[in-house]
């Protein structure tokens, strides 16, 4: 640790480190809260589509010679595909099955998702070459560009997932189908296209997420396990179906990280992020913003 | 006795056949894979308790397996203790330790629960792999001693350096386990397991605290998921924060549901079968993983049941056919 002062430059940089890597837990979190707190599906494997978007990517880059943001844009679409394909497979034939099946299917196709990464392109990292290099200083924080562009896309993602489902008609069927199942189903609303949809939606906002922090980490094949237990720990840290919650949570999440391993110990930075929810959760049972669920 | 004999035979074949299979299979790798398959079927048989009869979806196991190996591997290899002192000390340290995450743990339900418990097997991961003046780090501990020599009356001294003589300590903790287990699910307490699982509001309206009991369920799961990660530490003779991955957790929840989660056949049936059928499937290497994810979602879709549930559909299939004719 630092012994000349906890300066309040050294805070802020970490501050940053914290809201950079809290907004894409943001909008991992954001996906898997909407098929988890509204389809009901523990989608394990959710990290895993993470680590497949940040793939695709990288060889659509290196490869196919793409430039970044479409090679992001197909990247968004291709496992937008994949979790269609996921959730017709594997969940959807569990869908009226008890808690537990789905959650060690999803098991299962994260061994899948991992192994094949492995089998085909091999266990070592990646890296993707760094589209905006440049640095900016502002008041004594270092930020580079790529670092403040996760920040601004992650938000544009947030505010545009907020349109979609407030304003438009398709929006509107996934929270309806939340809100009540049955009822939807009663109204006309094709329940398992609203699944579909749901799906392509949170892998899709996975993929972007993993596109994105690409640049500055290595990918590689066990990158997603990881991200998708921290994925689970702010869905509930939020409660599960809150779309704020999972904002909010993520960008907790990662200001602990952050926080916790400049200060204190970067060996020990997830066990604070863990911690932190196991804390939370003896506190309280059903999450900071969760609403009493019986049953499940 | 006759009639007990009936009743059990089938069993006490079993039993036979698990005496003897040291002196069939002589060969040094499989009698390895012998004994480990019964190792795992302590930690599945444990996890079963939790999970299958409580409902109560561990994923700390591996952690709690893990607890059990380095506390026997601290103990005998750096402090020197004896192996049957160090054993049932790391097994109780883990209960313990399982008592108290168990308090907060506890109160959340189902996914929630799944997860805190995910959290802590990964925190334990983490501890492991950074602690390193107690754990040695990533390296882990090496040179743990085998099991030490024991003295029975009548029959003599014991060692454990010999692979047979490895394979019946195994066994023997095996067979433990299976005791206590059935004694267990089939007494009154079992019975309060299972109704939290079936519907822990109606268990909790008719007067079970449902609290105590998964506590103690939990208590028993690790206490026994430490005991064989002790055993593990001391036949392998060296440990790496491996021990404590979520992959053990995943291995033995798959032997579990495999074999039939909720059967006290099941674990063990999957325990077996699994290694076995991988030690066949090598020649698919890489692919042998994803086979095994294609096997696992299969089985949770078509058959939640796992080979026991199969077994009993046959079973009463056949009875039904036999009373009609």
């Amino acid at each position: 640790m630092m012994v000349d002062g906890v300066s309040m430059e050294l805070f802020l940089q970490q501050v940053f480190n914290g809201v950079m890597l809290g907004s894409t837990y943001a909008i991992v979190a954001l996906g898997l809260t909407m098929v988890y707190g509204i389809l009901h599906v523990p989608n394990f494997a959710h990290g895993h589509m993470y680590m497949l978007g940040a793939y695709v990517c990288f060889f659509l880059i290196t490869i196919f010679g793409f430039a970044y943001w479409p090679a992001v844009a197909i990247s968004a679409i291709v496992l937008a595909l994949a979790g269609v394909v996921l959730e017709f497979l594997v969940y959807k034939p569990l869908r009226n099955a008890p808690a537990l099946n789905p959650f060690i299917a999803a098991l299962g196709a994260l061994i899948i998702l991992e192994n094949a990464v492995v089998v085909l392109w091999g266990p070592e990292g990646h890296r993707i070459p760094n589209p905006y290099p440049g640095i900016i200083d502002v008041i004594g924080i270092t930020m580079s560009q790529q670092r403040l562009l996760v920040i601004a896309v992650a938000f544009t993602m947030i505010f545009l997932l907020q349109l979609f489902i407030k304003k438009t008609t398709m929006g509107s069927t996934i929270e309806a189908v939340a809100q009540n199942k049955e009822g939807a189903t009663l109204v006309g609303i094709n329940v398992n296209r609203v699944s579909a949809m749901t799906f392509a939606i949170s892998t899709g906002l996975a993929a972007v997420a993993a596109c994105m922090v690409a640049p500055i980490f290595m990918i590689s094949p066990s990158m997603g396990s990881l991200v998708g237990v921290k994925a689970f720990v702010i869905v509930i840290l939020g409660g599960m179906g809150s779309i704020p919650g999972a904002i909010v949570g993520g960008i907790i999440l990662g200001l602990i990280e952050a926080i916790g391993g400049g200060y204190f110990s970067a060996a020990y930075k997830d066990v604070f992020g863990f911690g932190a929810l196991v804390l939370i959760l003896a506190i309280k049972p059903t999450g900071l913003f969760g609403k009493e669920i019986k049953g499940r | 006795m006759m009639k007990w004999l009936k009743a059990n035979w089938f069993y006490l074949m079993v039993l036979v056949i698990a005496l003897v299979i040291p002196f069939v299979i002589t060969n040094r790798y499989y009698s390895q894979v012998i004994t480990m398959s019964c190792l795992f079927a302590i930690g599945a048989l444990s996890l079963n308790l939790i999970m299958g009869y409580t409902g109560q979806a561990s994923l700390a196991h591996g952690g709690f397996f893990a607890i059990g190996a380095y506390g026997v591997a601290i103990l005998t290899q750096t402090l020197g203790w004896n192996f049957w002192l160090a054993l049932p000390a790391a097994a109780l340290l883990s209960a313990f330790i399982g008592f108290l995450v168990g308090m907060p743990a506890l109160r959340t339900r189902g996914s929630y629960f799944a997860i805190t418990t995910l959290c802590l097997g990964e925190i334990i991961y983490l501890v492991s792999g950074n602690w390193i003046e107690l754990t040695g780090g990533h390296n882990g501990i090496v040179g743990i001693p085998v099991p030490s020599p024991i003295f029975i009356p009548a029959v003599g001294r014991i060692t454990f350096e010999t692979q047979i003589m490895q394979y019946y300590l195994v066994l023997f903790f095996l067979l433990v386990t299976l005791f206590v287990m059935n004694r267990l699910v089939k007494s009154l307490k079992g019975l309060t397991f299972m109704s939290i699982r079936n519907n822990e509001d109606l268990a909790e309206a008719v007067g079970i605290n449902t609290f105590r009991t998964k506590l103690l369920s939990f208590v028993i799961a690790n206490f026994f998921a430490a005991l064989a990660g002790g055993i593990y530490a001391s036949l392998i003779g060296s440990i790496s924060p491996s021990v404590a991955s979520i992959a053990i957790t995943f291995n033995f929840l798959m032997y579990a549901l495999l074999g039939g989660i909720a059967t006290l056949a099941g674990p063990i049936i999957g325990a077996f079968v699994m290694p076995i059928l991988m030690e066949y499937l090598q020649f698919l290497q890489d692919y042998q993983m994803i086979l095994f994810g294609v096997l696992l979602i299969i089985v949770i879709i078509y058959f939640p049941r796992g080979f026991m549930g199969l077994f009993t559909t046959l079973r009463d299939k056949l009875k039904k056919t036999k009373v009609g004719a």
